[in-house]
C-alpha cells in the first residue's frame, strides 16, 4: 500500500470512528437519562473512540504531508478536511476541561459534515503554485484553521444551549431560526448525497458559453444542469437540458449544485420530519434536557476566549506577514482578507457584548451561531463565489 | 457634582457604584441587586460623571461601550459590502473605463455599485472616518475605564463590608469551630500554595491572583491604536513607496522610487511542474501548474554624488534571483516578482528574395532595440530602413503610425537596393502583410524568423511603518493573550472572634477554575460550603417558569 | 487651574489631536493618487544625458539660462504636434538665453533620429535610455514640460499639449533678466 493510499484509508477510519463516537455519546446521554449508572462507562468509551478517530486522521494528515511534501492545507479538499480535524481536536480539548458529554453529540456530527463536504472536492495531490511555496502556508493556514475550530466549539455549545432553552412546542422566532439551523445541516447532507450519487454515476454534460467578459469558454457539469450558463450551447448533453439560462455574471454550474443540494436537502428534511412526526430540533431536545446551562454558557464564552487570540494570530497577523512577503503588501482588501477581518470584528463585538448585561446565555448562544456562520461563509462562499486571490481550489 | 460619602466615612467620586474603601453598594440599583456589577470594580467611569460642555458630550459619546460595539458592527457591515463585486483595484481595465466596465459586466447593479462608491469602498473618505471613529472610541473608552480601574485595584482594602461580600456571585456564610487565627492561617497557606497573593488585616483576609489580566484589554487596545497609527503614517511622504516597473531581458533601467539604483534583467525563468493532470483535475480543466517565476537580476547603484541619467560608473550591488515569496531586500526596499510577459519580439529576420525565382540574396536581422539605417549585404545589395514603427497602428497622411514604444506589432518601410534595381524598390512590411506603395516590386523582404525575449514586472516597496505595525501587532497579541488566558481571582474572608465566617469570591471570567480553587480551600480549611448565586437565581427562575422541581444539572452532561 | 478646567482642556486636546489625525488620513488618501512632478519652486534635479550626436547635456551647465525641458515620445500624438512650434520658439529664444532640451523616453536611436529629421528639429534631443531622468522628474503622462529658471529652480510644470502662444509665454517666463 502506497503512502497516499494509506493516508486515504486512515481518513476513512477516522470518519467511521467519529460516526461511532457520535452514537456512543448519544448512548451515554440516554443511559444517564434512564439510570445514570453506566454514564461514565459510555462516556469513556465514546471519548476513546473519538481519540482513535482523531489520531487516525492525524495519521492521514501526516502521511499526506510526507507524500506531497507540503502541509496538506493547499486546496479546498485538504483545508476543509483539516478544519474538520481541528474541530475534533478543539472538542477534545474542551471536553477534557469541562467533561461535558453533550458537546460530542453536536461537535462530532458537525466535524463529520465538514469532512464529508470536503470529500466532494477533488482529492488528487496537486503541486503548489509559486505563491504557495512557503513555510508560511503551513504556519498561517494551520493557525487560522485552529482558531476557527476553537471558535466553532462556541457555536456547538450555543446550539446545545438553544436546543435546551428554546420552547419548540410554541410558535416563536427562536423556534423558527433554530429549526432553520437544523435545516441547513440537512442541506449539507443533501449536498453530500447528491454529489456522491452523480459522481458514482460518472455524470457529465459539456457546454460552451460566453463569459462575462465576452469570451467563449467550455464548462463541464457533473450534475444534470438545471441552470444554463450565459448563451450556452450543448457539446455533449446527457439526461436533461438546462431549464433556465443565467446571465454572464452568474456561474450556473455552481447554482445548479446549490439547487440540487437544496432540493435533496428539503426532501430529506421533510422525510425526517414526517417519519419522526416532529421538528428536528424537537428530536434532539430530549438528549440535552439535563445539560447545565450555566456551564454551557461558560464553555461558549471560554472557547471564544481561547479561540480569538489564536484566530487573530493565524488569520490576521501571520496572514499579513505572509502577504507582505508573497504579494508585497500585508493587506489588500481581497475578499478572503475582508471576511477574516469581519470574523475578527464580529468576535470582538461578541467579547465586548459579554461585558454588557443581558448578553450572556441565550443571546450569546445566537451570536456564537452567527459567528460560525461567518466562518463557514468565509470558507465556502468566499472561495467559491467571490473571486479573489485565495481561490486556489 | 458632589462626592458620595459612604457609611464607612470614605468620600467617593460621583458615579461610584461600590465604595472604594469598604465595597458597600452606593447606588439604589446596586442595593437592589443580588449580585453586584463588578465589571470595573464599581469605580466611577469618568465619562458618566460629567456631562456639561459639548466637549464632554463628544467625549462621553466615544466613551460608551455601546457606541464602540455599534462602530464595530458598522465597520463590519460596510466592509462586507465591498466584497459583493470586485473592487476597482482588482478589475482588469484602465482607470478611465472602469465605471463603464461595472455597468457592462454587472448591469444596473454594477452601475449603482460604482456610483455609490462601493467599488472603491476601502479608500473612501467615509470608510476611513468610520474606522477612525472606532479608533477614537478605543482610545477614549480605554482611558475612561483603565485608569480608574488601575487605581481602584491598586488601593484595594483587605476588609470589605458585609453588604459587599454578600452581593458577590460566590458567597459562603457559617460558623467554624476552630479558632479564627487558625482558620485564617490555613486559608493563607492554601491560597499561597495556589499562587495567590494574600494580605491580612485583623480578622479579614484577601487572596488575589492574576490581577494583571484585568489590564489585558487595555494593553491590546494600545497595540491596536499603534497599529492604526502606523497605517496612518504610510500617508506621510517618505514612509511608503509602492511602484511597479517592467524590465525586459537584457535591459537596464532606473528603479522607480529607489533613487540612484538600477536593475538589469539578465533572465526571466518560468518553470512548470511536470505534472500530468489526472482524474478529477482533468475533468475540471486543471492545467499544468506553474512551479517557479524567477527573474535573475543585477542590482546597480550610482556612485555617491552622481546625477540622474549618469550611468557611466554604475557600481554592482549584487546578483539575485527574485522569486515569488523571495523578494530582494536592499536598504529598506523590497523588490518583488509580480508579473511577466513571455516572448516579446526582440529581433526580426528577413530574407531579400526575388519574387519570381524565389532566389535569396541574403538575410538581415533587425534588432528591434537598435535598428540600423542601412544593412549592407555586399555586392551592391543593401537594405535601407526608412521607417520603423514598433507598434504599428495604421497610416496617417501616408505615414505609418505607432501606438506605443513596445514592439507589439512591428512594421518597416524598406528600400531594397540590388544591382538590378539600383534606384531601390520600396516595400512596407508588417506582420503577415506586405504593401508595395510605389508599384510592383521585383524583390521582397520575406519574413525569416524571430528572436524573442521575456519581460518581467517588478514591484518596488518600501514601508517604514512596518516596524510600528509589527510592534503594534505584538502588543495586541500580548494584551489579548493576557486578557483571554489569565483571569483575576479574588477571595475575601472574614472570621469574627466568635467563629462566624463570611466568605466571598470574584473572578472576571472562567468561574469553573475558580470553583476548583474554592473547593480546595474550603476542604482544607474547613470553611462553610459556598453557593453560586447565579445558579440559585437561574434555578429560581426555572422553578418559577416550570412550576416543577427538577434536579440540578450535573457537569458530566 | 481647577480640576474641571484641567479636565476640559485635556479632553479638548485629545479630541483635537484625534480629529486632526482622521482629517489628515482622509485628506492624504484623497490626494494620494495625484502624481506630482517635481515641486514648483524647488531645485530642478540635475541630470546628464547624451544626444543623438553623442554629446553630453548636463542641466547644471545651463545655469544662468532658462531651460525649456520637454519629455516626449514618438508614439505620443500631442508631443508630435507641438514639436514644430517648439522648434520655432527655440529659434526665437535661444539667443535670449532660453535653452530647449527634449528628453525622449527610452526609444531607439533610429526612431528618434528619424523623427528629428522628419521635423528638422534644431534643438538638442536626448534619450533617457534607463528612464532615470523620467523617474527622477516623476513623469507620468506625455507630454510633460518643466520650465526651469536661470537659478535652476522649477518655475512651472505643464502636462499636456501646448499651443505655440503657450510655449512663447513659458519661455518668456524663464528668460534671464
Amino acid at each position: 500500500m502506497s503512502l497516499i493510499d494509506l493516508s486515504g484509508n486512515l481518513l476513512y477510519v477516522a470518519f467511521v470512528a467519529y460516526l461511532v463516537a457520535t452514537l456512543l455519546f448519544g448512548g451515554a446521554i440516554k443511559q444517564s437519562n434512564a439510570t445514570g449508572k453506566n454514564t461514565e462507562k459510555w462516556g469513556k468509551l465514546a471519548i476513546t473512540v473519538t481519540l482513535i478517530g482523531f489520531f487516525s486522521q492525524l495519521g492521514y494528515f501526516i502521511t499526506r504531508w510526507i507524500h506531497t511534501g507540503h502541509a496538506p492545507v493547499s486546496n479546498m479538499f485538504e483545508f476543509t478536511t483539516a478544519f474538520g480535524m481541528f474541530i475534533v481536536a478543539s472538542f477534545i480539548l474542551i471536553y477534557f476541561i469541562y467533561r461535558m458529554t453533550a458537546l460530542g453529540l453536536v461537535a462530532l456530527p458537525v466535524a463529520l459534515l465538514i469532512i464529508a463536504y470536503a470529500a466532494m472536492f477533488p482529492n488528487e495531490v496537486s503541486p503548489l503554485v509559486p505563491s504557495l511555496q512557503s513555510h508560511w502556508l503551513t504556519i498561517h493556514v494551520i493557525t487560522a484553521a485552529l482558531g476557527q475550530s476553537i471558535l466553532a466549539i462556541s457555536a456547538v455549545a450555543g446550539l446545545i444551549y438553544l436546543l435546551k432553552v428554546v420552547d419548540v412546542t410554541k410558535k416563536s422566532k427562536q423556534r423558527f431560526w433554530l429549526e432553520a439551523v437544523m435545516y441547513c445541516l440537512v442541506v449539507v447532507i443533501g449536498f453530500v448525497v447528491i454529489s456522491s450519487t452523480f459522481s458514482a454515476m460518472d455524470y457529465e454534460s459539456k457546454y460552451t458559453y460566453v463569459d462575462k467578459e465576452g469570451a467563449t469558454r467550455q464548462i463541464v457539469y457533473n450534475m444534470p444542469p438545471i441552470f444554463g450558463m450565459n448563451e450556452f450551447e450543448a457539446v455533449e448533453e446527457h439526461g436533461m437540458s438546462p431549464l433556465v439560462e443565467m446571465p454572464g455574471i452568474i456561474n450556473a454550474k455552481k447554482l445548479t449544485t446549490v439547487a440540487w443540494s437544496l432540493l435533496v436537502g428539503t426532501i430529506l428534511y421533510w422525510a425526517i420530519r414526517l417519519i419522526a412526526r416532529r421538528r428536528i430540533s424537537a428530536i434532539f431536545q430530549p438528549l440535552v434536557k439535563k445539560v447545565n446551562l450555566q456551564l454551557l454558557d461558560e464553555i461558549g464564552y471560554r472557547s471564544v476566549l481561547i479561540g480569538f487570540p489564536v484566530f487573530t494570530l493565524g488569520a490576521l497577523i501571520f496572514a499579513m506577514i505572509w502577504a507582505q512577503i508573497a504579494w508585497s503588501r500585508f493587506w489588500g482588501w481581497d475578499p478572503k482578507e475582508v471576511w477574516a477581518l469581519i470574523t475578527w470584528l464580529f468576535y470582538a463585538a461578541f467579547l465586548h457584548l459579554r461585558l454588557s448585561k443581558g448578553w450572556e446565555g441565550e443571546r450569546s448562544a445566537w451570536l456564537a451561531l452567527i459567528g460560525f456562520g461567518i466562518i463557514l461563509f468565509n470558507l465556502i462562499a468566499v472561495n467559491l463565489i467571490l473571486a479573489g486571490l485565495h481561490s486556489y481550489a | 457634582m458632589e462626592n458620595i460619602t459612604c457609611a464607612c466615612g470614605h468620600s467617593n467620586p460621583y458615579g461610584t457604584k461600590l465604595c472604594e474603601k469598604c465595597g458597600r453598594p452606593l447606588t439604589e440599583e446596586e442595593k437592589q441587586n443580588k449580585v453586584v456589577d463588578m465589571r470595573y470594580d464599581g469605580t466611577a467611569i469618568r465619562s458618566k460623571t460629567y456631562n456639561k460642555s459639548i466637549i464632554d458630550k463628544i467625549w462621553n459619546f466615544f466613551s460608551s461601550v455601546k457606541v464602540g460595539i455599534s462602530l464595530i458592527i458598522i465597520t463590519l457591515v460596510t466592509a462586507s459590502l465591498g466584497t459583493l463585486l470586485p473592487q476597482e483595484m482588482y478589475v482588469n481595465a484602465p482607470d478611465a473605463v472602469k465605471p463603464a466596465y461595472y455597468e457592462k459586466v454587472y448591469g444596473w447593479f454594477g452601475k449603482f455599485y460604482n456610483n455609490l462608491g462601493l467599488s472603491d469602498l476601502y479608500s473612501s473618505w467615509w470608510f476611513q472616518i468610520i474606522v477612525g471613529m472606532l479608533g477614537v472610541s478605543i482610545i477614549i473608552a480605554s482611558l475612561d475605564r483603565g485608569i480608574p480601574l488601575y487605581k481602584s485595584l491598586k488601593n484595594q482594602r483587605v476588609k470589605r463590608h458585609e453588604s459587599f461580600m454578600k452581593r458577590q456571585r460566590i458567597v459562603a456564610e457559617g460558623q467554624v469551630t476552630a479558632s479564627p487565627d487558625e482558620v485564617l492561617d490555613k486559608v493563607e497557606k492554601k491560597m499561597k500554595e495556589m499562587k495567590y497573593n494574600v494580605r491580612r488585616d485583623g480578622s479579614a483576609l484577601l487572596a488575589e491572583r492574576g490581577r494583571f489580566s484585568r489590564f489585558g484589554p487595555y494593553i491590546n487596545h494600545v497595540g491596536l491604536i499603534l497599529f492604526l497609527a502606523g497605517v496612518m503614517l504610510r500617508l506621510v511622504p517618505g514612509f511608503y513607496v509602492d511602484e511597479s516597473i517592467v524590465v525586459r531581458e537584457g535591459e537596464t533601467r532606473a528603479i522607480t522610487g529607489m533613487d540612484g539604483y538600477f536593475i538589469e534583467n539578465r533572465d526571466f525563468i518560468l518553470e512548470t511542474h511536470n505534472n500530468t493532470p489526472q482524474g478529477e483535475q482533468l475533468k475540471q480543466g486543471v492545467n499544468v501548474v506553474a512551479k517557479n517565476f524567477q527573474t535573475d537580476i543585477t542590482l546597480y547603484k550610482q556612485p555617491e554624488g552622481a546625477i540622474a541619467g549618469d550611468t557611466s560608473n554604475l557600481e554592482k550591488v549584487k546578483d539575485y534571483s527574485i522569486r515569488v515569496n523571495h523578494p530582494l531586500k536592499e536598504k529598506g526596499f523590497a523588490l518583488y516578482q509580480m508579473g511577466y510577459r513571455l516572448d516579446e519580439l526582440k529581433q526580426m529576420n528577413f530574407a531579400l528574395k526575388n519574387k519570381e525565382t524565389g532566389q535569396s540574396l541574403g538575410e538581415v536581422g533587425i534588432d528591434l532595440t537598435n535598428p540600423e539605417k542601412e544593412y549592407d549585404l555586399g555586392n551592391g545589395i543593401s537594405i535601407k530602413l526608412l521607417v520603423y514603427t514598433p507598434d504599428f497602428s495604421g497610416f496617417d497622411n501616408g505615414a505609418p503610425q505607432t501606438a506605443s514604444s513596445a514592439p507589439n506589432n512591428p512594421a518597416f518601410l524598406f528600400k531594397m537596393i540590388t544591382p538590378q534595381t539600383p534606384e531601390g524598390e520600396t516595400s512596407f512590411v508588417e506582420i503577415q502583410n506586405t504593401i508595395e506603395p510605389l508599384g510592383y516590386n521585383q524583390y521582397e523582404m520575406k519574413f525569416a524568423g524571430i528572436e524573442t525575449r521575456d519581460s518581467t514586472t517588478i514591484t518596488i516597496r518600501k514601508d517604514r511603518t512596518i516596524p510600528i505595525l509589527f510592534v503594534g501587532g505584538i502588543i495586541f497579541m500580548i494584551g489579548v493573550a493576557i486578557g483571554s488566558y489569565w483571569n483575576h481571582r479574588r477571595l475575601w474572608l472574614q472570621v469574627e472572634p466568635d467563629g462566624r465566617v463570611v466568605m466571598a469570591a470574584h473572578v472576571n471570567k472562567n468561574m469553573f477554575s475558580m470553583k476548583k480553587d474554592l473547593d480546595a480551600v474550603t476542604e482544607y480549611a474547613g470553611l462553610p460550603q459556598y453557593t453560586d448565586q447565579l445558579d440559585t437565581i437561574a434555578e429560581d427562575e426555572e422553578n418559577a417558569s416550570n412550576g416543577n422541581k427538577e434536579e440540578k444539572g450535573d457537569n458530566t452532561l | 487651574m481647577d480640576k474641571k478646567k484641567k479636565r476640559l482642556v485635556s479632553r479638548t486636546i485629545i479630541l483635537a489631536i484625534l480629529a486632526l489625525a482622521i482629517g489628515y488620513t482622509v485628506y492624504g488618501t484623497a490626494t494620494k493618487d495625484k502624481v506630482e512632478l517635481v515641486k514648483v519652486g524647488s531645485e530642478a534635479p540635475d541630470f546628464t544625458l547624451v544626444d543623438l550626436d553623442g554629446e553630453k547635456h548636463k542641466l547644471s551647465d545651463y545655469k544662468g539660462q532658462g531651460v525649456f525641458l520637454n519629455f516626449w515620445g514618438t508614439w505620443c500624438k500631442p508631443c508630435e504636434k507641438e514639436m514644430p512650434a517648439m522648434d520655432r520658439q527655440y529659434q526665437v529664444f535661444k539667443d535670449q538665453g532660453v535653452q530647449t532640451l527634449a528628453v525622449n523616453i527610452a526609444q531607439t536611436d533610429f526612431e528618434v533620429q528619424n523623427f528629428v529629421d522628419k521635423y528638422e528639429l534644431s534643438f538638442p534631443v536626448v534619450i533617457d535610455k534607463t528612464k532615470d531622468v523620467m523617474t527622477t522628474y516623476n513623469v507620468g503622462n506625455l507630454p510633460a514640460t518643466v520650465m526651469i529658471d536661470p537659478d535652476g529652480k522649477v518655475a512651472k510644470i505643464i502636462t499636456g499639449e501646448m499651443t505655440e502662444a503657450d510655449i512663447a509665454s513659458y519661455m518668456e517666463l524663464v528668460k534671464p533678466e
